[in-house]
C-alpha cells in the first residue's frame, strides 16, 4: 500500500495509532511518524485509520492493486 | 467566428491535443500531472525526473527512515488517479530553449512542449571543500539514496556523529541519533538551532531541548575542516575556535540550493532565489514580465504573497508543493478569467526529540514574538509572531490543535499581540524581539543589470559572479 | 405566548425524533442568542472555529450557571444534576493545563503503552464474540428490540471490562444514569412539573453513582485489579497522579460516556439503515463499506447532539455577532453535521461520502476520548447485524425516543426479522 499523511493538517489526535499501531506511531505527545508503504495485510487497519482521522489527513493511494499502470 | 469563440476553441484544442512537459518528478511534479489529467487534459504529457525512481515523499527520510524503522524505498507517494504520461526518469533536464519550445535532456534528446511546468525543487548544499566532502562517512540528506546510505552508517554504531548546521533537517538527524543512543555533536554557526526559521527566542528553547536529550550542541561556531584517516574515512573535524571533534559520521545539513542551473540562458527570472512567478504559477522572464507558456511550482517557485506585503516568497514546504502544483496545472489548461491564485498560508512541521514543532505563516516576516498559551518550561506552548501590530505567524510546540486558530487570525490580519487565552496563560506573555538573524547577502548572488538606452531596447541581463 | 426560537423548538420532546427542520432554521443565524443569554452555534465553520479558540472555556465553574444570564423566559433555569453534584472536574469540563495533564495521564491506560498502543485493536476478537453471542440469542425470534437486545449490551459489557467495573453492578448504574439523563432538560419543558420533579431524583442518582465510583476506586486502592480504573488509581506516573476526587469524577464520566453514546450510535445505525434499504443492500454486498459507513452514520445521527458547558472568557466576534464575555455557548454538532455549506446533500445518507470530516466526536482538545473503541464496536456490531439478520423490518417509525436532548437516541427500535444467518 502507499499512504501519505498531510502533517500540516494532522493535529496529533492519535486515532490512527490506536487503530493501526503497526503503521502509525506517535513520538511523544503528538509528533506522528508512519510507514508510508505498509504491507498489504495492514489494509483494513490503515483504512480504518484513514476513515477515523478527525482532520482527514491520511491520503491513500487510489490505484493500489493496479500496479504499473501509470508510473514506471 | 467571434474572438471569444476563437479563444475558446484554442483552449479546447490545447486541452485535447496540446503538449505539456513537466520537469521534476517529485511531489509537485506528480500532483501536477494528476491535476492536469483530472482537469481533462488529454494531450501528450511528459514527466522528466533526474532520479531513477517514481515520485517519493521526502519528509520521512530524515526521521523514520534514518531511524531504521522504514526502508528508504518505502516512501513511494500514493497516486490520486491514473496518469497517462511518458515518464522520463533517471535523466536530468540540462537546458531550456524557449524560442524552440524544447527541453534539452542530459542524453541529448530535446523534448518539445506547448506548455512547460518547472518543478525541479532543491538539492542539498554539499560540504564546500570537495576533497573533504568526498571522505567516507560525510553525508548530506535529500534523496532516498542519501538516507539509505546514512541510515546504514548510523546502524553500525559510530563512535560519534557530527551534524553541521542545526536547521530543521540537522536537528531531526540529531534527534534520530539520540533515539538510537548515538553520541552526537551539533555545530551551528548561528546563536541557536532553528534561528533562521523561528528566531532566537524559540531557538534558545530548541537549544535546551537538544541539550536535555544529550546533544553536544555548540553554537556560534563553524567547522573549518574535516580530516580523514589513511583509508579516506572521516575521523575528525576542526572547529572555528580551534577545537576538534572526533566523529566517524558527519552530516552536513547546510540548507538547500534551488535547481535552476539548467535554466541558465533561458531568459527566465531564475537564480539562487529560485524562479520568480506570479501567484498563479506563471513564470516571469528575466525582465519580470509574465510568460504565457512556462509555469513553476514547488520548492523552486518564488511568488508574491498577498498577506506579506506582496513580497516574493519561496515556500519550501510540503503543502506548497501539493497546492502550488494543483494551481499551476489548473492555470495551464485555462485562460483568464478562470485562473486560480495560489494563496496558501504557509505551514510546516518537524518532529524532533519527541516534540511536534509546527508553524503557520511566515515567522521570519515578524520582528516580535509573544508566548500565548501553555508552558515554555514544559515545552508545550503556542507563540505568535508580529510585525507592525499585526500577527504574521505562529509556532507551536506540542500544541498543534490550536494552530488553526492562529492561522485564521493571520488570514484576517488580526492584531498583534493577539487576544490572550482564557486559561493556561504563559508566565511571560509580554511581546519581545523575535531575534531573527540579519540577512546577509548570499555570496554567489549574480548582479542583475539593465542594458540598452532606447526604452524599446531596455532589458535585464544576469552577470554571474565568479566564485 | 412568546414565540419559541428554532432552538427551543428543536429541544421539545415532540421533536426529538426529527430535530433537523429546526436545525435548518437555526442555521440561518449561525450564532443565535437565546432568550436566556445562551449563544447557540449551529453551523460547521463557526463550531470548528470555537473548538479551536483559546478564549472559550469548557469549565462550567468559569461560567455563570446556564440560564443565570436569563433576561426573560420562564421558571427556573434548567438545572443539571451532574454539574450540581460533581465537585471535582473531569476532562470534559476542564481547561488546559489541567485538562491536558489528566487526559495525558489517562490515555495510555486506555489504549496501551507507547510507542505501539494496541489495546483497542486487541479488543476486536472479544467484541466479535460478544456481538456473535447477542445475534445468536435472537435465533428463533420474529421480533427483537435492537436497543435492549443489541445496542445496549455490547458497549456496556466492553466498557465494564476495559475500566474494570463489575458487570453485575450494571443494573444499578444503569438506573442511576437513566434517572440522571431523564432529569436533564435545556428546553422549554424544563419548567414543567414533571421535569422539576425528576430533578431531585436525578441529583440523588448522581450522588449514588459518585459514591459507587469512589468505592470502586477505594477497593482498587486496597487491592489492585484488572482494568483502567485500578491502573489509574495505582499509577506512579511522571504525569502527576490525579487526586482521588478528580479520578472519581473521570471514572464517572468514562463509565457513563463509555457506553451511553455508543448505544445511541448502534441503535441509530440500525434505525437509519432500515430506513434506507438501498444503503442496507449496498452494505450487504460490500461489507468493507462499514468503515466509511460508520463515519457517515456518525455524521447523520450524532450521538452527542450538542455540548453545553462552554462559555466565552472574552468577547468573541464571530459570524457577525459578538458573544459577550461570560456568555454560555452551546455547540450543536448535530446541526453542523447537516450543514449544507460543509456537506453536499447533507440530508442524504451516503456510505461512501468523501471528505467526511464530521463532528460526531467533536474536534480540538476535547475530541472524544473513547472514539477508537466506539468506532470498533459500531463497525463490528453494525457490520455483523447487516450480515446476519435476515429480512429486518422496522416495526414503528419513528420509534420512541429517550428524553435526553444531548445524548439523543431511540428508547426502543423494534425490528421484525426472518431469522439469523450463521
Amino acid at each position: 500500500m502507499r499512504i501519505v499523511v498531510d502533517l500540516n493538517r494532522c493535529q496529533g489526535y492519535g486515532q490512527c495509532v490506536y487503530l493501526a499501531h503497526e503503521v502509525f506511531r506517535l513520538s511523544g505527545q503528538e509528533a506522528l511518524t508512519y510507514e508510508p508503504n505498509p504491507d498489504e495485510e495492514q489494509r483494513l487497519h490503515v483504512e480504518r485509520a484513514a476513515a477515523a482521522c478527525p482532520v482527514q489527513a491520511i491520503v491513500l493511494d487510489r490505484l493500489d492493486g493496479t500496479e504499473g499502470s501509470t508510473t514506471p | 467566428m467571434t474572438l471569444p469563440a476563437t479563444v475558446a476553441e484554442l483552449v479546447r484544442e490545447f486541452r485535447a491535443s496540446g503538449r505539456i512537459v513537466i520537469v521534476g518528478a517529485s511531489l509537485a511534479g506528480l500532483r501536477a500531472a494528476e491535476a492536469l489529467r483530472e482537469a481533462g487534459f488529454t494531450g501528450s504529457l511528459t514527466v522528466i525526473g533526474d532520479e531513477p525512481y517514481e515520485p517519493y515523499d521526502r519528509p520521512p527520510l530524515s526521521k523514520q527512515v534514518l531511524k531504521g524503522w522504514v526502508a528508504a524505498d518505502h516512501t513511494k507517494l500514493p497516486r490520486m488517479r491514473e496518469v497517462d504520461a511518458e515518464w522520463r526518469l533517471g535523466v536530468a533536464a540540462t537546458g531550456l530553449d524557449r524560442a524552440a519550445k524544447q527541453v534539452c535532456l542530459a542524453d541529448g534528446e530535446r523534448v518539445p512542449y506547448d506548455r512547460l511546468l518547472i518543478a525541479t525543487g532543491t538539492r542539498a548544499r554539499q560540504w564546500p571543500n570537495a576533497a573533504e566532502a568526498a571522505l567516507h562517512g560525510v553525508h548530506t540528506i535529500r534523496s532516498r539514496e542519501d538516507a539509505a546510505a546514512l541510515q546504514k552508517e548510523l546502524a553500525a554504531s559510530p563512535s560519534r556523529v557530527l551534524v553541521i548546521g542545526a536547521g530543521f533537517i540537522g536537528s531531526e538527524v540529531a534527534s534520530v541519533c539520540r533515539e538510537l543512543g548515538l553520541p552526537v555533536t551539533v555545530v551551528e554557526r548561528g546563536a541557536a538551532p532553528l534561528v533562521g526559521a523561528l528566531g532566537g527566542v524559540i531557538g534558545e528553547i530548541a537549544a535546551q531541548l537538544q541539550r536535555d536529550h544529550g546533544v553536544d550542541l555548540r553554537c556560534g561556531l563553524g567547522v573549518s575542516s574535516l580530516e580523514g584517516d589513511s583509508g579516506g574515512h572521516v575521523r575528525q573535524a576542526r572547529l572555528s575556535d580551534g577545537s576538534t571533534v572526533d566523529a566517524d559520521v558527519v552530516v552536513a545539513s547546510l540548507g538547500s540550493i534551488r535547481n535552476v542551473e539548467w535554466l541558465e540562458g533561458s531568459g527566465l527570472a531564475s537564480g539562487f532565489w529560485g524562479l520568480g512567478c506570479d501567484a498563479g504559477g506563471r513564470a516571469f522572464d528575466i525582465n519580470g514580465v509574465v510568460t504565457d507558456s512556462v509555469y513553476v511550482a514547488g520548492d523552486v517557485a518564488r511568488a508574491p504573497h498577498v498577506l506579506y506585503e506582496y513580497q516574493f516568497l519561496a515556500m519550501e514546504h510540503w503543502d506548497n508543493a501539493v497546492l502550488g502544483a494543483e494551481v499551476a496545472a489548473h492555470n495551464m489548461v485555462n485562460l483568464e478569467p478562470r485562473y486560480r491564485p495560489h494563496l496558501l498560508l504557509p505551514g510546516f512541521w518537524s518532529g524532533q526529540f519527541g516534540v511536534n514543532i509546527k508553524s503557520v505563516g511566515v515567522p521570519p516576516f515578524g520582528d516580535e514574538i509573544v508566548f500565548t498559551q501553555g508552558s515554555v518550561a514544559e515545552r508545550r506552548f503556542a507563540a505568535a509572531y508580529g510585525r507592525r501590530g499585526r500577527i504574521v505567524a505562529a509556532v507551536a510546540f506540542d500544541h498543534g490543535k490550536w494552530l488553526e486558530y492562529y492561522g485564521q487570525l493571520i488570514e484576517r490580519s488580526g492584531p498583534f499581540p493577539p487576544p490572550p487565552p482564557g486559561w493556561d496563560q504563559p508566565s511571560d506573555s509580554k511581546p519581545m524581539p523575535a531575534e531573527f538573524p540579519a540577512r546577509g547577502a548570499p555570496g554567489a548572488a549574480p548582479d542583475v543589470v539593465l542594458t540598452g538606452h532606447d526604452p524599446s531596447e531596455r532589458t535585464a541581463e544576469f552577470r554571474p559572479r565568479r566564485r | 405566548m412568546v414565540e419559541e426560537t428554532p432552538w427551543q423548538q428543536a429541544l421539545r420532546y415532540a421533536n426529538r425524533a426529527n430535530p433537523y427542520p429546526f436545525y435548518e432554521e437555526l442555521r440561518k443565524t449561525p450564532v443565535a442568542r437565546q432568550p436566556d443569554g445562551t449563544y447557540v452555534v449551529s453551523t460547521y465553520r463557526e463550531i470548528v472555529a470555537l473548538l479551536h479558540d483559546p478564549r472559550v472555556s469548557s469549565d462550567p465553574k468559569k461560567c455563570p450557571a446556564p440560564g443565570a444570564a436569563r433576561t426573560q423566559g420562564s421558571g427556573e433555569p434548567a438545572a443539571e444534576p451532574i454539574r450540581q453534584v460533581l465537585t471535582e472536574p473531569n476532562i470534559i469540563i476542564s481547561d488546559p493545563p489541567e485538562h491536558d495533564r489528566d487526559r495525558r495521564a489517562m490515555m495510555p491506560h486506555f489504549v496501551g503503552p507507547p510507542p505501539a498502543p494496541r489495546w483497542i485493536s486487541d479488543l476486536e476478537p472479544e467484541i466479535r464474540r460478544i456481538v456473535g453471542g447477542l445475534l445468536d440469542a435472537m435465533q428463533g425470534k420474529s421480533r427483537i428490540d435492537a436497543v435492549d437486545a443489541f445496542a445496549y449490551p455490547l458497549p456496556v459489557t466492553v466498557i465494564c471490562k476495559v475500566l474494570g467495573v463489575p458487570l453485575e453492578d450494571e443494573p444499578r448504574f444503569h438506573r442511576w444514569i437513566e434517572t440522571a439523563l431523564d432529569a436533564l432538560d435545556f428546553g422549554p419543558e424544563a419548567a414543567s412539573e414533571e421535569i422539576q420533579s425528576r430533578q431531585a431524583e436525578g441529583r440523588q442518582a448522581v450522588q449514588e453513582f459518585g459514591r459507587f465510583a469512589a468505592e470502586l476506586l477505594d477497593g482498587y486502592a486496597r487491592q489492585p485489579g484488572p482494568g483502567m480504573l485500578s491502573a489509574l488509581m495505582n499509577a506512579d506516573g511522571q504525569d502527576a497522579r490525579m487526586s482521588k476526587g478528580v479520578l472519581a469524577s473521570n471514572a464517572l464520566l468514562l463509565i457513563f460516556a463509555g457506553h451511553e453514546t455508543t448505544v445511541n450510535l448502534i441503535a441509530h445505525s440500525v434505525l437509519t439503515l432500515l430506513r434506507h434499504p438501498d444503503a442496507l443492500e449496498q452494505l450487504r454486498r460490500r461489507p468493507e463499506l462499514i468503515v466509511p459507513g460508520v463515519e457517515e452514520l456518525l455524521r447523520f445521527e450524532s450521538s452527542v447532539q450538542f455540548w453545553h458547558t462552554r462559555s466565552a472568557l472574552e468577547d468573541i466576534d464571530i459570524a457577525g455577532t459578538t458573544i459577550p464575555k461570560g456568555a454560555p455557548i452551546f455547540l450543536v454538532y448535530g446541526s453542523a453535521n447537516r450543514d449544507p455549506e460543509r456537506f453536499t446533500h447533507p440530508d442524504t445518507l451516503d456510505l461512501e461520502r468523501r471528505d467526511n470530516q464530521h463532528l460526531g466526536f467533536s474536534q480540538g482538545i476535547h475530541f472524544c476520548f473513547g472514539a477508537p473503541l466506539a468506532r470498533l464496536e459500531v463497525q463490528v456490531a453494525v457490520g455483523e447485524f447487516v450480515r446476519r439478520v435476515r429480512g429486518p423490518r422496522l416495526v414503528e417509525d419513528p420509534p420512541p425516543y429517550r428524553h435526553n436532548q444531548i445524548f439523543r437516541g431511540p428508547r426502543h427500535v423494534l425490528v421484525d426479522i426472518d431469522g439469523i444467518s450463521a
